[in-house]
């Protein structure tokens, strides 16, 4: 993998990124309704004064360069309904909420998975390889708003074991990642155990076994690497795909992350968090999906960036 | 002199959900150090197995062992521990593989697949190992061999891979090595310089080969001794000379008549009538019968003993004098 | 395609049990949520506050509801919605897949490459949030709805269709087509349609179950059907804010929507496996 590669990559960025801005930006302005609409009671005098200090009596595309001004800064905004926050504030306390949820809940999910599935792919057909495999029939059918409320009512409501909402002790933090963790585990040991079991059907490993490799220097030395490919490269669309979930996760549980924003700033039509908070995410998920095309380049030296 | 390697009457079957596959019904012969067996035989007809199911390299189940002896320096390998077993593949008996794309771990250095056996067999650390593979890809006419140390598999053409894959099996200088189809997958001319390789290998070290082809050419260059092996049983085994100019036995000499020949050009090569009988149906007659020109009837219920006609040569089979 | 082909394919597909139990499943709700309405003798939106959250019972299959509707009737008209969705919805990101694949199979060379590059590119876009954003902006409609959750699925299908237009291209018998000048259009028609049609069925079976996950999805936010309809993620959203007091409203629709999904990843991957033996997995 070259330099350029990184380079190119990034570069890409920069086209889709400016597409993002201007797509959501035009997309939230020309919608019918206003982030003050909905306050009938305030005076057409205020309503002018409010709309003079958030630039909304501007024209559209002074407002559109006004805005890529300020994000240039770094900029994000003042936010429109939560009064006197800014939204690079509102960012800074949800976002590292939402990254713990989002980095406990994928490892889990890639610890649990990667052991189900391996234990299944060395033991195929027998009781070793039906539980793990019935239990990711349940976490690919099973939707994240239907396990989560389940957990709660068992363990929060009947055995009252564990917290069901807030974001303070550890204890808040079992039931949300158990649930936005489980689908994922679920795939990722059936990709486990698929990659396992076609990597030890593959000749190289009868040489391994040819040469004299114990059966677990096989398995560590010669097929976890391979075997573990398709897991690779399932992480970007999992970290994209746990960045979704936690707008339910949070919603469920009550916890004051970066979805909860999304969502709420959606409905408010608070222009500037709805925008801030999506850029967030666009590059957020773009991040990950390089960062794991690099890792997969690693581990597989066929693969050549140039 | 005492032969390194005795198979006596082995048996090895493939219990699936179809029926038993006898895919080895009762062999036996002799390898001797320093010399090459071939064992020949068309797809299917046990010779791969025959060799892969003593040394534990095929799953079991569905493989199982039905009977017989493999003995290897005197210990029979099929009563053996499976670690015990494992101690002696790849440290006295080696093995190469028809696919050379396939044999090498693409995700590992070529380096690090190499050292392999001398760690494990030679306790060697990695420094002294990778000193000795590095060396012994020099032996097999790999050039920069410290630079290949370091590439990966996809990095070398099939002729090369073959070669690294001959220098993985060498570093522990075994006494046997098992070579299953080794050039089958290979250009014509790199065939020839694997071959050749091989042979001068075996002089230097007077290692025992067993050879696994269906390729009439390569016996002929390389072979001491041949097994003739159908549908799981042996048919005939003789020095080279015994097998292409001496066959006493009607399949050996199909075998021979529908392979072409470049000393004399015919116009049509004859095949052999019929198909390879399902391995699941094989009686106890004789599995050639019905596709057997001197079929009999006492062929069809009975498997022929050995019978001995000359210091090596020996056939399996009921009819008289062959025309 | 010869009949041959599909023939084996069915036999493989039989003898895939979890596919077989998916085809089952899903016959029986087509045919229960058809009938079941008919002859049911309680609407789904009739209030009867004097029977709010009974439990199932006889006359209740399924319990009631906090307004005391029959949460049976309401389940079964939720799950045509979803249906509807999810079948109206795969269906619009097929055709704009199958359209952008053929096209960049059909062009090849740069324009190919230049198109995929752009699906390649949105493929690291996480569309769910441009569907929120629409949903919010533009009014839940359900228009809006299944076309906005059609978009966000049709790259997968423009990948797989502009696979096999462009190995087709090349296979021997299209090639004998066009040299034996029998006209582009019925090298169309007669090989290529028939050839795709195989690995389309499969994904649009597999889109199917996504598409109703994301409605639910959305719908469990608010964000997706509104009152008076119902989707099984509006019903399981009012389930779970009552789930202590009355269990069975997240159960029911819970199940029906999770054992809808079962049945169409495992038809969809069976019929996968029974279409393409080959590249069968595990």
């Amino acid at each position: 993998m070259s330099i350029h590669y990184v380079l190119r990559r990034l570069a890409i960025m920069v086209p889709i990124f400016f597409l993002v801005v201007t797509l959501v930006f035009f997309m939230i302005r020309f919608a019918p309704g206003g982030p003050f609409s909905s306050e009938k009671s305030v005076s057409p005098a205020i309503l002018k004064n409010l709309e003079a200090k958030y630039h909304m009596d501007e024209p559209l595309l002074s407002q559109y360069v006004r805005y890529w001004k300020d994000l240039l800064r770094g900029d994000l905004g003042p936010s429109f309904k939560h009064a006197n926050r800014t939204v690079n504030e509102i960012i800074q306390e949800a976002l590292p909420v939402s990254l713990e949820l989002g980095l406990l809940a994928l490892t889990w999910a890639v610890v649990i998975g990667i052991a189900a599935g391996g234990m299944a792919a060395l033991k195929p057909n027998t009781v070793y390889d039906y539980v793990p495999m019935a239990f990711s029939i349940l976490g690919i059918c099973l939707p994240t708003f239907v396990v989560g409320p389940v957990l709660v009512l068992v363990f929060g409501l009947w055995l009252q074991w564990l917290p069901v909402a807030g974001w303070e002790t550890w204890q808040d933090r079992v039931l949300p990642s158990l649930t936005l963790g489980f689908a994922y585990a679920a795939y990722i040991s059936r990709l486990t155990r698929g990659g396992l079991i076609e990597i030890r059907g593959q000749e190289f490993i009868r040489t391994a076994r040819a040469k004299g490799l114990t059966e677990q220097e096989i398995l560590i030395k010669h097929s976890l690497r391979g075997g573990l490919l398709p897991v690779v490269s399932y992480l970007g669309p999992a970290l994209a795909g746990i960045i979704t979930g936690a707008l339910v996760t949070e919603t469920i549980f009550n916890i004051p992350g970066l979805g909860r924003f999304f969502i709420e700033s959606a409905v408010n039509r608070d222009y500037t968090v709805v925008m801030g908070t999506s850029l967030l995410y666009f590059t957020l998920i773009f991040i990950c999906n390089f960062l794991v095309d690099l890792v997969y380049a690693v581990l597989d030296p066929r693969v050549k960036y140039v | 002199m005492k032969p390194l390697l005795s198979i006596q009457d082995y048996k090895a079957h493939f219990y699936t959900r179809r029926g038993i596959v006898k895919a080895v019904n009762g062999i036996t012969y002799d390898v001797y150090p320093g010399k090459t067996l071939a064992i020949v035989g068309e797809s299917g007809s046990g010779k791969s197995v025959s060799q892969l199911s003593y040394l534990g390299l095929l799953p079991a189940p569905p493989l199982k062992i039905m009977g017989g002896t493999v003995q290897f320096e005197g210990r029979d390998l099929l009563k053996m521990k499976e670690d015990d077993l494992r101690k002696i593949r790849g440290d006295k008996i080696s093995m190469i593989f028809q696919e050379p794309m396939t044999s090498l771990n693409p995700y590992l250095k070529i380096g690090s697949q190499l050292i392999e056996p001398l760690v494990i067999h030679r306790k060697q650390n990695k420094k002294e190992a990778w000193k000795a593979a590095t060396q012994s890809l020099e032996r097999v006419g790999i050039s920069r061999p410290s630079h290949a140390m370091e590439s990966y598999p996809h990095e070398f053409s099939g002729g090369m891979r073959q070669r690294v894959m001959i220098a993985m099996a060498l570093t522990t200088e075994p006494k046997l090595l098992i070579a299953d189809e080794p050039t089958t997958a290979l250009d014509v001319t790199v065939q020839a310089q694997i071959l050749d390789l091989l042979k001068s290998i075996q002089k230097e070290t007077q290692m025992a080969m067993i050879l696994i082809t269906h390729d009439l050419g390569v016996v002929a260059g390389a072979a001491d001794e041949v097994v003739v092996m159908y549908a799981g049983r042996v048919f005939e085994t003789g020095s080279v000379d015994d097998i292409f100019y001496r066959s006493e036995h009607p399949y050996t000499r199909a075998l021979l008549r529908s392979t072409p020949r470049l000393d004399k050009l015919e116009k049509e090569l004859p095949v052999i009538p019929g198909s390879p009988p399902d391995l699941i149906a094989v009686t106890e007659g004789c599995p050639f019968y019905e596709r057997c020109s001197y079929q009999k009837e006492i062929c069809k219920t009975e498997f022929p003993k050995e019978s001995t006609l000359g210091p090596k040569h020996k056939r399996f089979c009921h009819a008289e004098k062959l025309s | 395609m010869s009949n041959s082909l599909w023939t084996d394919a069915l036999y493989r597909l039989k003898k895939n049990k979890l596919a077989v139990l998916g085809a089952a499943f899903l016959a029986f709700e087509m045919v229960f949520f058809f009938l079941v309405p008919l002859i049911w003798h309680l609407g789904y939106e009739v209030q009867d506050l004097e029977m709010t959250f009974a439990a199932p019972s006889i006359s209740y299959w399924f319990g009631t509801d906090s307004l005391g509707r029959d949460l049976f009737s309401r389940v079964i008209f939720g799950g045509r919605i979803s249906l509807t969705v999810g079948i109206l919805a795969s269906l619009v990101s097929a055709i704009v897949g199958v359209v952008y694949g053929s096209i960049a199979g059909f062009l090849g060379g740069k324009s190919d490459n230049l198109m995929m590059r752009i699906v390649d590119i949105l493929y690291a876009l996480p569309f769910i949030f441009l569907v929120i954003i629409l949903m919010v902006y533009f009014g839940r409609n359900f228009i809006l709805l299944f076309v906005a959750l059609g978009l966000t699925q049709w790259l997968t299908m423009a990948r797989i269709v502009r696979g096999q237009v462009l190995s087709l291209r090349h296979k021997e018998f299209i090639e004998a087509a066009n040299s034996l000048g029998i006209r582009q259009r019925e090298v169309v028609l007669k090989h290529l349609i028939p050839n795709t049609l195989g690995p389309v069925i499969v994904y649009l079976t597999l889109t199917v179950p996504s598409v109703i996950l994301e409605e639910a999805f959305l719908s469990y936010l608010g964000l997706g059907i509104q009152a008076p309809l119902a989707s099984w993620g509006t019903l399981i959203k009012e389930g779970v804010d009552v789930m202590d007091l009355a269990p069975w409203t997240l159960f029911f629709p819970a199940f029906f929507l999770s054992a809808t999904l079962f049945s169409l990843n495992f038809l969809g991957d069976g019929l996968r496996d029974a279409l393409d033996p080959k590249g069968a997995r595990d």
